[in-house]
This record gives C-alpha cells, structure tokens and sequence, in this order.
C-alpha cells in the first residue's frame, strides 16, 4: 500500500487504436473483395465451360437476351439458373451456418448439424414427393418445419438457460431422426430417381429451373439486410448474455429475430437445392481464419459459403468421370473437417 | 459529474422461477464513491446488481435511475450511463484486447454508424487507465488471469458511464492481483469520480476499500454505512451466522475482522 502516488503509465494514443482498427478493417475489405471477385470468376467460368465451350461474349450475349443457337438453351436455359442457384443457396447457407454458431458460440451449432436444414429437407421432400406441392408452397412448408425444428431443439435443450453442448447433442439426434424420415418419403415414392434422392439427402442443383430460384433471392434479398442489422448486437452477445445486455443488447429480442432471420434463409435455399452438406457448417470457421478474429463473419461468410457451393457443383459435374451432385462434393470436404474441428474443440474449448 | 445522479431501488422484489430472491428491497446507493455489497451465499447480491442493470425484471417495486425507472429506460441510453462488469463474461476466441475493449463501445453506437474518433479516444483511455495498453494487440486467450481481469475492466471503462457496478471482480485471482484490481477501481473513483458498486466476498478487502459498505441478508439491506459502523461483531453474527472479533487494521486503520472457528482460539470468547 505505498502507492499513494500512481506509478508512470504506458499509455496508449487513440492514433494507434484508430490504426489497428483499421488495419482489421483493410484486411477484411481486401478478404470480401477477393472472395466476391472469385465468386464472379468461378460464375463466368460454370457458364462457359461445359460439355460445350462458349466464350464469355456468347454467354453474355445469352444473358442479354440475344438468340444464339445452342447456346441459348444450354447456358440460357440450363447453366445459367443453375449457377445462380448456387450463388445464392451458397450466400443463404453461409450467413445463416454463421449467424448459428456466432449466437450460440460454438461452430457445431450450425443449422445443418442441429437439424433444421434436415427438418427443411424432410419437409420439403414430404411436400414435393408425396403432396405434389408447387414451389412456394414447399418454400413455405419448409420454412415452418425449420423454424418448428429450430424450437424443438431449442426447447428440448433449455434447462434454466441453454447450453451450447447440450443443443449440439440434441439437435444431432433429431437430425438423424429427420434423416430418415426423408429416406422413408423417399422410398415411398419409387418412381422418383436417383437424382431427386440425392437432392433431399445430401442437396444438388441437378435440374434448377428459375421457379425455384427466385423465392430463394427474394428470402435472400429481404432476409439477408435484417441480419446485418444485427450484426453489432451478435458480435456483443458474444461476451455472454449478461455482459451484452449490460452493453444495451436486447438480446432475447435479437436471438428471435436472428433466429428466424437465419432459419428463413437456410430453409429457402433447402427447399431449392437440398441441404448442401456441410456448407452452412464450413462457411464460417473458414472465413473467420482467413478474415481474423474479431470482425463481423456475417459478409465473408456468405462469400466463403457461395464460392464453395459454385466451385463444388462446378467440380461434381465435370472433374470426374460420373457426374456427382453438388452435396456429395461439399460433403466430402466437410466431413474431415468436422472431424478435425471436433479434435481441436477438445483441445481448446474454442468457440469459433 | 457523477454527483448529479441518483440510483434508488424501492421495495424491490426480484427472483427467477418460483424461487424470490430480493424481497422488498429498499436501497439508496450512496453516489460518488465506492459501495461493497457484501452477504452470504444466495443472499441476493448478484440478483440485486442484475436487477439494477435492467438485466431481470423486478416482480414488485422498482429500480429507479435519475427518476426514471430503469426497466422502463431504453436499453442502449441505460448502458451509457451504468455499466455493469458481470461474474464470468466471455470472450470470443482469438480477439485482441483492443477489439475486446472496442465493444465496451457498444451503447454510444448506432446500427450502422461509423467508429468515430471519440470510440477510438475512450478505448486508448480505458487502456491507459488499467495498464493493458501494451496488451492491446494481444489476444485475450494468452492473458494471465489478473491481465484479463484488468482488460475486463477496461472493456467497462469504455463504456464511459458515471456508474459501473462490478459482481465479485476479484474471483479466481490471488491476493496481489484482488489488490491490483481494487486499487485501479479505487483510482478511477478517485480520478474520474465514477461512482462504483462492487459486489466481494472477502469482508477485510471489503472494509479496506469501501467508502459505504452494504451488509445484504434474505434478500435485505441489513446495514448500510462506512465500514466502521457497518462491519461490527453483532452485524457479522446476524449476516453470515459467525462469531467473530473485529479489531482495528493498524497498515489502514479500518476495521479487520477475524472469524473465530470450533477449533485453534486461544482468546475467550
């Protein structure tokens, strides 16, 4: 107790501060840039490179509306809503995986491990194969089951307050238990092929017509803003739930909107092409090695979850001898991934 | 600045399932200085310091800031004026201590506003102010534990309120570091003028750096005044059930209370 006078202080300048911030900011602009320019590039290249080859000003000259033979009903008719597609599914299964395991703090907590992209599949198979329903019914159908599964699992887990481990195991189980219920609507319905199964087991953009795109922009269009708005109140609810809301989170109002903003967006993109495997799970651990901690992951999430649906549909279809769907491809770097992410959790107890 | 403010609770009641902890609680916090909560296990001290930060909701009465009830206060204009440093907070995996103190930043921000310089300013002082500038491109992770404490405290600090209250800040560190923190939270009440409420466990530290001390049983304030008035054998008895003797700390001529268990007395009773 002899100090009565402080000691001399190291002191900091808001210079500095203002400096690292910004420093974090460049190296996450030049990440979002880079992944989106990707993004783009691997787009043009699934549009002219097929079977057929057509150059980028055959492709455009499709897109613009012109009739040029052959191409217009490859690339017009097949390449091109496929592609988009996989944009987009990517984009909604990369925010959506992310803004999961941010809320919940751990990285196994993505929708496509806890259940609701099986819940969304299992529905919109029901909803496709036995009930013969149109588009945007099954979006709709899908997007319920989402949700219900979503609060199934968050209602299961809740014992005075929910527990990242215990919803992990929880949705698991419920997870399997919707994966089969798939393979039994599916089994039931013996005149659908091989390529219809593999789309509500592991996700393909086998067949993507524009009907089924567009209610996947449009949820992507209205949702994806709503959890940017978010993205400062999910970035402090980091520190626990107390701690945030001593910061001026509301945070159970943000949990329900986020909730429902990420389901919406992950059940759209399922109702369209299958629960991709694995994306909505590898997007953000992925983007937050290469953006660093302490950003916001929603953005390069997103990209990080885009370029992979993009890139794998693009290696299923033509890398290989047979033609694979896009699940199988992203399942294939997933699964030892998790596997891998599982080993380090134990190591560290990390969370993202 | 921080005289101007007034933190009441009246006849507040508070609890979590069926369970009350609080019960008809009234408590004036004294403004300007350094009030310890200090109480049994289960007594109500972190419920009342939740209560107050708006974080429970109470089942009667209220918590009144400035006149204004706090639960009917918009969340975000609360947090720019009490801050609250709760018991285990988190960090996220990997974040720098600059960044971790940033978010303390959080209720002075819009939904899309841009960091402004006076963000930038209130970090570089909250570092300053614990020390940790030199930290401040560190992760979190690699702190030891009384570091990590200090950025917590930082990361409060930058929040920039008149009243901070704190719940048990000194848990899980050793004696140099209890001393460490309490005295930087006895420097910024003396520098700044924040007004600070801190829940301890350690009675002694309590009476050393309480300018009011608050003794809580059942859910009640039993005493409340310096610690001299407040920390008495008959107030030791009635709050936690323990004999004891209560001499005069001769290194801060504060009250020192020394508990007296079944075995190894040697004075009577």
């Amino acid at each position: 107790m002899t100090a009565l006078q402080a000691p001399p202080r190291l002191g900091i300048t808001a210079g500095e501060i203002a400096q690292g911030r910004r420093r974090r900011t460049a190296r996450r602009r030049l990440v979002v840039g880079v992944l989106a320019a990707l993004i783009v590039a691997a787009f043009i290249v699934s549009l002219c490179v097929g079977q057929t080859t057509y150059s980028p000003r055959e492709v455009l000259g499709v897109i613009l509306g012109q009739d040029i033979d052959g191409a217009s009903f490859t690339v017009g008719r097949l390449r091109l809503p496929r592609a988009t597609l996989a944009v987009i599914a990517g984009l909604c299964f990369g925010i959506g995986g992310v803004t999961f395991q941010t809320m919940l703090r751990n990285p196994l907590a993505s929708p496509d491990i806890i259940g609701i992209s099986a819940g969304a599949s299992a529905a919109a198979a029901f909803a496709i194969i036995t009930l013969g329903l149109g588009a945007t019914q099954v979006s709709i159908f899908a997007i319920i089951a989402g949700l219900g599964i979503a609060l199934l699992v968050y209602g299961l887990s809740f014992k005075g307050g929910v527990v990242g481990t215990r919803l992990i195991l929880i949705g698991i189980g419920i997870a399997a238990m919707l994966d089969s219920l798939t393979a039994y609507v599916l089994s039931k319905a013996a005149q659908w092929d091989l390529q219809e199964a593999s789309r509500w087991l592991t996700g393909s953009l086998n067949g993507a017509r524009w009907s089924e795109v567009v209610p996947v922009a449009i949820a992507l269009a209205v949702l994806a803003p709503v959890l940017l708005t978010q993205s400062r109140n999910l970035s402090t609810s980091q520190l626990g739930d107390d701690a945030a809301a001593a910061l001026g989170v509301r945070v159970e109002r943000t949990r329900i909107i986020v909730i429902i903003a990420a389901v919406g967006l992950i059940a759209f993109a399922t109702a369209a092409a299958g629960p991709i495997a694995f994306v909505a799970f590898l997007s953000g651990p992925i983007a937050a090695r290469i953006v660093g901690p302490g950003a916001s992951l929603l953005i390069p999430s997103a990209l990080v979850g885009s370029l992979l649906v993009v890139t794998a549909d693009f290696l299923g279809q033509y890398a290989f001898n047979v033609r694979y769907p896009v699940g199988v491809i992203t399942g294939v770097l997933g699964a030892p991934y998790l596997v891998y992410l599982i080993v380090r959790t134990n190591r560290s107890g990390g969370s993202l | 600045m921080t005289t101007a403010h007034t933190l009441n609770a009246l006849d507040l009641t508070v609890g979590y399932g069926d369970r009350t902890v609080v019960e008809g609680l009234d408590l004036q916090v004294p403004m300007g200085g350094i009030s310890v909560i200090v109480g049994a296990n289960a007594c109500g001290k972190s419920t009342l310091l939740r209560a107050m930060s708006r974080l429970l909701a109470p089942r009667g009465g209220q918590v009144v800031l400035d006149g204004r009830a706090v639960h009917q206060t918009p969340a975000k204009e609360l947090a720019r004026t009490l801050g609250l440093l709760p018991q285990s907070p988190t960090a996220p995996e990997g974040i720098t201590v600059a960044d971790l103190v940033g978010r303390g930043r959080h209720p002075h921000q819009g939904l899309f506003s841009r960091w402004t310089p006076a963000d930038d300013q209130a970090v570089a002082d909250a570092l300053t102010a614990t020390e940790t500038a030199a930290l401040a491109d560190r992760p979190v992770d690699e702190l030891s534990g009384g570091q990590r404490q200090r950025v917590w405290i930082a990361m409060a600090l930058a929040q920039q309120t008149d009243i901070l209250l704190l719940d048990e800040p000194t848990t899980f560190l050793d004696v140099s570091h209890q001393l460490e923190v309490l005295d930087l939270l006895t420097d910024l009440n003396r520098s700044r003028g924040t007004t600070i409420v801190i829940v301890l466990h350690d009675l002694n530290l309590a009476a050393r750096y309480a300018d009011h001390l608050i003794a809580l049983t059942d859910g009640r304030v039993h005493a409340l005044g310096t610690p001299a008035e407040v920390l008495t054998e008959d107030t030791i008895r009635a709050v936690f059930g323990l004999d004891s003797r209560v001499v005069v700390d001769p290194t801060s001529n504060k009250p020192l209370m020394l508990p007296l268990g079944r075995h190894h007395t040697t004075t009577e009773r």
